[in-house]
């Protein structure tokens, strides 16, 4: 058991640091603090999926010394996808600056508590 | 390869490709352009489903000029021609129902926002529709979410970005659980293409290998599709994301946004996880008894209320329910049943929220149940809307939530006997508690007021607007009338569907 963790150790990183972007991105109220979660949980996600795309001693899959045989690289498909989907969460933490931008110019705060009590307040 | 057969591309890039040049435009060219675009996608999707009824099977369609496993390609069938014909349909209803409210909710500067998102969320459905790859799947999910969002705070109001933060908190979780399921299923499978994914997974079930990992594939897509299609107990964001924006969004929002998930799942359980394996794995159970917990407390919550909006935001977590509780019959009837039951609440979601509007309008823009006594009298067309989509949601003959409710009690007959006893039981009590909600807002809406304030005031609905809610009422009448061609449709679609 023990062993198996030590040799998947690509994999406990990306589960325990999982664990701890999505534990901020929902438990914070600081509305900065939760888009640094959603950081952390998307990397953790990005680790994961580059490390299964890493072959032992493979050579970075770029076609110049004029090997043909393909198990000489390693596996170039999880780095495109990890690119796509950095694409991908780069464009959410942008769209989550953004409303925090507006949340802070609406309520002259960043805590979610304490704009959730004044939004109760206008509501009374 | 004969021109049709080109028509679903032609619809996920005709309605990007309408954003992108929407944007140096004025909102009134942005809404032509979205109007037109739509009406396109509807026609060419109907060309498509005749096409495919007319073959009686799906066939794959290359983009770029990979063949499989290499390639990316999207299959179309006559399930999902179907689904895109119902998702442009509703949506152009629902968008002419709510544009006098656009016109005025919103500032001009920002209305051909308005436009571009819905552009944008019409090209990701239908993607999500269409696909046959996983990891296309994901990155139009993304988009969905960020257009959704994008939609819920368009009325820049305080109320409207903490909805749409927690929209979006919740809904990041789910899609990277979705992500890892997909990692996950990559590692073992080393395809991303559903078809030859679903090959590569059934040689690893045969030989008995991978059992934890395919079992924790299940759970995380499951899971992940589940929070943003607004299952149970992650039902949360639901009714401040749909209660406070503008009706033309909570329409779209309740009835296709989430529905889109639901398809998607629907068709990783057939096409890559193949669904007597997920009906084995139990996790079938889980999403019944979830679905059961949520069609009972998305109703109590919307009893609860003193807000309309939010009551029919609260009965679509009820709804969703339904959905999930046909899944999770795991059975071909229960799918079939599920599947049509999306398409009948989009009809009658976006129904009840056009009409909502129509209703506060001419109560001094207010929507508690105190303010909105007599407003079906103020506002006639809007009342009769409201009413019948009531009606509809809680199983009239004739109208199209009838045909739903008939259908999952006869799935239940199909599935294990305890799970057919609690499906029963649970419609039952569902539909008595959706009757109190829903047969008291309508006798609050015609509660006898003096004869003033029976005078519409306020603004009166527009004849584009009369047009969209008149069309939306006949689609809810036609879908319970006229009810056989689409089960059939779907049935032959899910034949073919794996």
């Amino acid at each position: 058991m023990l062993g198996n963790l030590l040799t998947n150790y690509e994999d406990v990183a990306a589960v325990i640091l999982f664990v701890i972007g999505m534990g901020n991105l929902l438990l914070q109220s600081n509305l900065v603090k939760k888009i640094i979660g959603l950081d952390i949980m998307d990397s953790a996600v990005y680790l994961f999926l580059a490390s299964k795309g890493y072959i032992e001693g493979g050579a970075s899959p770029i076609y110049v010394d004029g090997i043909m045989d393909a198990s000489y690289y390693i596996n170039p498909i999880p780095a495109g996808l990890v690119l796509t989907g950095i694409v991908v969460s780069v464009s959410v933490s942008a769209l989550m600056m953004a409303l925090t931008i507006c949340l802070y110019r609406e309520y002259h705060t960043l805590n979610l508590d304490e704009i959730m009590l004044k939004l109760g307040k206008e509501e009374m | 390869m004969t021109l049709v057969q080109n028509f679903p591309f032609f619809c996920i890039i005709l309605s990007m490709f309408s954003a992108i040049i929407s944007f140096p435009m004025n909102h009134r060219w942005a809404m032509r352009v979205h109007l037109i675009m739509v009406t396109v996608v509807l026609a060419l999707s109907l060309c498509v489903l005749g096409y495919t009824a007319s073959t009686g099977e799906s066939y794959t369609f290359m983009m770029g000029h990979f063949p499989a496993p290499w390639g990316n390609e999207i299959r179309i069938g006559v399930l999902e021609a179907l689904m895109a014909v119902f998702f442009s349909l509703i949506m152009l209803l629902s968008v002419l129902g709510g544009l006098a409210h656009i016109g005025r909710e919103l500032k001009n500067s920002r209305k051909n926002l308005f436009f571009i998102l819905l552009d944008l969320l019409m090209s990701s459905l239908l993607a999500l529709i269409y696909t046959n790859d996983l990891f296309t799947a994901y990155v139009f999910i993304e988009i969905n979410t960020i257009s959704a969002c994008g939609l819920i705070m368009i009325k820049k109001e305080g109320r409207t970005y903490v909805s749409a933060l927690r929209y979006m908190v919740m809904s990041l979780v789910g899609s990277s659980l979705f992500l890892i399921a997909l990692t996950l299923l990559y590692t073992i499978t080393g395809q991303l293409l559903m078809t030859p994914a679903k090959e590569a997974l059934a040689e690893l079930v045969a030989a008995g290998e991978y059992e934890v990992p395919i079992l924790v594939i299940i759970s995380l897509v499951t899971v992940g599709l589940g929070i943003k299609s607004g299952l149970y107990p992650f039902h949360t964001w639901i009714p401040d994301a749909y209660g406070y924006t503008t009706p033309s969004a909570s329409a779209i929002l309740s009835s296709l946004v989430s529905k889109g998930y639901l398809f998607l799942l629907i068709k990783i359980f057939y096409r890559v996880l193949d669904f007597e394996f997920v009906v084995s794995s139990q996790v079938v159970n889980l999403l019944f008894m979830l679905g059961i917990l949520g069609m009972i407390m998305g109703s109590w919550l919307a009893i609860k209320t003193q807000n309309i909006r939010r009551m029919a935001a609260f009965s679509s977590v009820a709804q969703i329910g339904y959905i999930y509780m046909g899944i999770g019959l795991g059975t071909t009837a229960g799918v079939v049943a599920a599947l049509f039951h999306i398409i009948s609440h989009g009809a009658m979601k976006s129904l009840l929220f056009i009409s909502i509007s129509g209703l506060s309008e001419v109560s001094d823009d207010k929507s508690d149940f105190e303010s909105l006594k007599g407003a079906g009298f103020r506002n006639k067309l809007a009342g009769v809307a409201y009413t019948v989509g009531a009606m509809s949601m809680i199983g009239m003959p004739l109208l199209t939530g009838f045909i739903s409710k008939y259908l999952f009690a006869s799935a239940a007959t199909t599935a294990l006997q305890g799970k057919m006893v609690i499906a029963w039981i649970a419609l039952a009590i569902s539909t008595i508690l959706n009757t109190v909600y829903f047969m008291g807002s309508v006798l609050t809406i015609y509660h006898s007021v003096p004869a003033e304030q029976r005078k519409p005031h306020g603004m009166m609905p527009s004849r584009v607007e009369s047009v969209g809610t008149v069309g939306l009422i006949a689609l809810n009448v036609g879908l319970g009338v006229a009810a056989t061609p689409v089960i059939q449709a779907i049935q032959t679609g899910l034949a073919i569907f794996g």
